[in-house]
C-alpha cells in the first residue's frame, strides 16, 4: 500500500513541513504455519510513523496488529515468516538485514515495550543489571558508569528511591513500576522508533494514565516515533496523532485520528466507534453483528463483507484496495465516498 | 425504593496470608462493606484490582464465609441456612464469569453445560424432555440456535461463549446474577452485543445484576447505581450519573478523570487528575482513610480518623449503596457548582 502518509522525507504542505518519517512499512505480509494449514495473518500492510508523533495500530484481537509489530522488530515466532513487503527504519531496509546487523539497531534505533512487564523482564537479574545492559553492550561503558546511567533512568521514569531499589529483582516491583522499568530499558539508548504493544492493558486505569503521560514526555524528549498497538479507541483518541485501523490482517483505514474518528470512511471503523458505550442507561448500544472471520477461511472480496451493513455484490467478488480519500487518508472500501455523505 | 432484594451491612472478611520472612499477615479484603440491591436493578461495582470486588462477589455467592456482617436476601440470612433450604437458596443467586474460554468445560456440549445445574437442582425440571425443551428455550433466549446445543465451546466465538455462560446462569431462574467483568475479555464490537443482551434479559426476566467492572463506560451504560471500592471499603455510592458526573470522593474523581475519553472533537474539560503512586498493599493499608496516601486533599485528620459518611451536597446517611442517596466516605468531599463537573482540583 502506498498513500500520502508513506512519503519519505520532508514535504512542504500548506506552509508547514511534514515531520520526517522514522518508520515506513509497505506491503508487509506475514504467513503463519498452523496445524490447520498456513494463514496470512498480516496481508499487504502499510503505514508510516513520523518522528515525534504517535501512530496507533488499532484493532481487535487476532487482527494482526501484534504480529505486524513483531515482524517490524524482527521478533516473529519461528512458525511465522515475512513473505513480502519492506520495513524502512530511516534509510535502512530492516527485513534484509542479518540477525547480527539487526541486533546492532535494537536499542539505539528501534525499541519495543511489551504488554506483560513481568515476563518481559528477566526474573533472575536485578533491575540494575538489566537497565545497565544496553549501556554496557552498545556504549561499552564500565560497570560503574553503566550503573550510574541506570540510576538516572530509574529517576527519569519515576521510580521512587532508585538508590535502594536498583538491586531489587523484578518481582519486588508493582505492575506499574515494572512497566516503568521496561519503558526505561526501551528508551535507554534514545531510539528513533518505540513500539509499545498494549503497554497499559494489564494496568489499572489510574496507573495507565501515569504511564501514558510518561510515554508522551519521553516521546518529546527523544523526538521518537511511537507506534502504539492497542484495541482501546479512547486511548487512541487521547494519545495518538495518526491511526491505522486493522481488520483480519489488513489495514482498512488510515489517517489523522481527529479526522478518522470524526468522520470514519470505512464501515468497520464506523461500527467500532458506534459500539463504544457512550449513551446513558437504557439506550440500546449499536453493535457490529457477528464476529471477525477465521483467518483460515477469509472470503473472496472484502474481508468485512459478512458484517458490513452496506455490503453489495461487488464486495463479495472484488477486494477493495486502500485508496486515498483525503489528505493523508486512505480507506479500503468500495463505498467510502457514500460514507462521507452520510 | 421498595424493599431491597439483597441487603448487606458491615460485611468484613479477613484472609490470613503467609507473608514470607516477616511472618504471616492479615489481609482485610472487605472492611465493613454495605450495599443494597433492588429487584430488577443493576448495581455497578467499580474499583481497581485488589480492591475486594471479587471477594465481595464470592461472599455473596456463599463461596466465602464472612467474619462479620449481616446479609439479608429476600428477608433471609443465607449463612444460617442448611441442607435443603440452603440448596434452594443457592438457586437464586448465580454468576457469569469474566473469561468465556476458561469458564466452560471444553468436553461438554453447550446443551450439557446449560443443563448441568439441573443435575443438582433436580426438582426444577424433573423429566429429560422438559430439560431438553428448556435448554433449547434458553439458547434461543440468549440469541443462539437450538441446534447449537450439540456443539462444543471451542466451536463458538468469544461472544457466543459468553452467551452460553449467561444461559447457564439463567438455567435456575435466579433472582440475582453476579456478573464479574462479563464483557472485559470480549472485543469491542462483540462487547456491545453482550451488553445489549444483558439489558434485554433484565427487562424480560426482572433479574437483578451486581455488575463488577473496571470499565466506567460500560458501567455508565448498564448500571442504575454505582458503588466505588478502594482497598476493601466502599468509598462512594449513589445513582450512576451522580457518582460518575459529580463525584464526591477524590478517588472517584481520579478514577473518572483517568479513564481516556473517546470524543476527539471536544477538548477535555478540566484538568486530568494524575494520582501519585499506586494502590498500597492491602496487607498493610494506611491508617485512617485508606486513600490518603494518594489524595491531594489529605490532611492530618485523614490519617487519624477513618472517614464515614459525609453528608453530600443534598444527601445524608451512610456510604452504603442504599437507595438513591449519594454519599462518600471522605472528610473533605469535593464540591460542585450548580453547573456540575467543575471540580475544585489543585493537582
Amino acid at each position: 500500500m502506498s498513500a500520502g502518509t508513506t512519503s519519505t522525507g520532508p514535504v512542504e504542505q500548506a506552509g508547514r513541513t511534514e515531520p520526517e518519517v522514522a518508520l515506513a512499512v509497505a506491503g508487509l505480509s506475514v504467513r503463519i504455519d498452523t496445524a490447520a494449514g498456513p494463514v496470512l495473518a498480516v496481508d499487504d500492510v502499510g503505514f508510516s510513523a513520523p518522528s515525534g508523533e504517535t501512530l496507533a495500530l488499532l484493532g481487535e484481537s487476532g487482527c494482526g496488529k501484534s504480529i505486524t509489530a513483531q515482524a517490524v522488530a524482527g521478533l516473529l515466532d519461528p512458525v511465522a515468516r515475512v513473505v513480502g513487503g519492506e520495513v524502512r527504519l530511516g534509510d535502512v531496509e530492516m527485513l534484509g538485514l542479518t540477525p547480527s546487523e539487526r541486533r546492532k539497531l535494537a536499542g539505539p534505533e528501534l525499541a519495543i515495550v511489551f504488554q506483560d512487564a513481568l515476563t518481559a523482564l528477566n526474573p533472575v537479574y536485578t533491575v540494575g543489571t538489566q537497565l545497565a545492559e544496553p549501556f554496557r553492550i552498545h556504549r561499552g561503558l564500565s560497570a560503574r558508569q553503566a550503573r550510574e546511567r541506570a540510576l538516572d533512568l530509574m529517576r527519569r521514569v519515576g521510580i521512587p528511591e532508585p538508590e535502594s531499589r536498583i538491586d531489587h529483582h523484578p518481582h519486588q516491583f508493582s505492575g506499574g513500576m515494572r512497566q516503568r522499568l521496561l519503558i526505561a530499558m526501551a528508551v535507554a539508548l534514545g531510539p528513533k522508533v518505540l513500539i509499545a504493544d498494549e503497554p497499559t492493558t494489564a494496568l489499572d486505569v489510574t496507573v495507565q494514565a501515569q504511564i501514558m503521560e510518561l510515554l508522551r514526555d519521553l516521546r518529546a524528549e527523544h523526538s521518537m516515533a511511537v507506534v502504539l498497538i492497542t484495541h482501546d479507541l479512547a486511548l487512541v483518541a487521547e494519545q495518538a496523532d495518526r491511526v491505522a485501523v486493522m481488520y483480519a490482517g489488513r489495514v482498512v483505514e488510515t489517517g489523522l485520528v481527529r479526522e478518522v474518528f470524526r468522520e470514519p470512511l470505512h464501515p468497520y471503523t464506523r461500527g467500532l466507534l458506534e459500539s463504544v458505550p457512550a449513551a446513558g442507561r437504557g439506550d440500546r448500544l449499536p453493535s457490529i453483528p457477528g464476529a471477525p472471520p477465521d483467518l483460515h477461511s477469509i472470503p473472496e472480496g472484502c474481508v468485512y463483507q459478512a458484517r458490513c451493513p452496506m455490503v453489495q455484490d461487488i464486495c463479495r467478488t472484488q477486494r477493495p484496495a486502500p485508496e486515498a480519500v483525503g489528505e493523508g487518508r486512505t480507506s479500503a472500501c468500495h463505498f467510502s465516498k457514500e460514507l462521507r455523505h452520510g | 425504593m421498595a424493599d431491597p432484594l439483597l441487603e448487606v451491612s458491615g460485611l468484613t472478611k479477613t484472609f490470613h496470608i503467609s507473608k514470607g520472612p516477616s511472618g504471616s499477615g492479615r489481609l482485610r479484603a472487605l472492611d465493613s462493606v454495605g450495599l443494597t440491591l433492588g429487584r430488577g436493578e443493576t448495581l455497578g461495582l467499580v474499583g481497581e484490582s485488589g480492591c475486594g470486588k471479587s471477594t465481595l462477589a464470592r461472599t455473596l455467592l456463599m463461596l466465602e464465609q464472612p467474619d462479620e456482617g449481616r446479609v439479608r436476601f429476600d428477608g433471609v440470612d443465607p449463612f444460617r441456612l442448611k441442607g435443603k433450604e440452603l440448596l434452594h437458596w443457592r438457586r437464586r443467586i448465580q454468576m457469569v464469569f469474566q473469561d468465556p474460554f476458561a469458564s466452560l468445560n471444553a468436553r461438554m456440549t453447550a446443551g450439557e453445560i446449560i443443563s448441568e445445574p439441573w443435575a443438582t437442582h433436580r426438582s426444577l425440571y424433573p423429566s429429560a424432555r422438559e430439560r431438553a425443551a428448556r435448554a433449547r428455550e434458553l439458547l434461543d433466549l440468549v440469541g443462539l440456535r437450538a441446534s447449537d446445543a450439540d456443539r462444543h465451546p471451542q466451536e463458538f466465538s468469544g461472544g457466543q461463549r459468553q452467551r452460553i455462560g449467561i444461559a447457564r446462569a439463567l438455567a435456575l431462574n435466579p433472582d440475582v446474577i453476579v456478573c464479574d467483568e462479563p464483557v472485559s475479555a470480549l472485543d469491542l464490537s462483540v462487547q456491545a452485543q453482550v451488553v445489549n443482551l444483558l439489558d434485554d434479559l433484565q427487562k424480560q426476566l426482572e433479574v437483578s445484576y451486581l455488575f463488577i467492572s473496571h470499565d466506567l463506560s460500560v458501567v455508565r451504560h448498564i448500571a442504575d447505581r454505582v458503588a466505588v471500592m478502594y482497598l476493601g471499603r466502599i468509598v462512594e455510592t449513589g445513582r450512576t450519573e451522580d457518582v460518575l458526573d459529580r463525584p464526591l470522593h477524590p478517588y472517584t474523581a481520579a478514577l473518572t478523570s483517568a479513564a481516556p475519553v473517546l470524543d476527539v472533537s471536544r477538548e477535555r474539560t478540566g484538568t486530568r487528575i494524575l494520582l501519585q503512586g499506586e494502590i498500597p498493599s492491602p496487607v498493610d493499608p494506611p491508617s485512617g482513610c485508606h486513600f490518603r496516601t494518594r489524595c491531594w486533599k489529605a490532611q492530618d485528620l485523614c490519617a487519624e480518623r477513618t472517614p464515614h459518611a459525609q453528608p453530600g451536597v443534598d444527601q445524608e446517611g451512610l456510604p452504603e449503596a442504599t437507595g438513591p442517596r449519594h454519599g462518600a466516605a471522605c472528610h473533605f468531599p469535593l464540591e460542585h457548582t450548580t453547573e456540575g463537573a467543575q471540580l475544585t482540583v489543585s493537582p
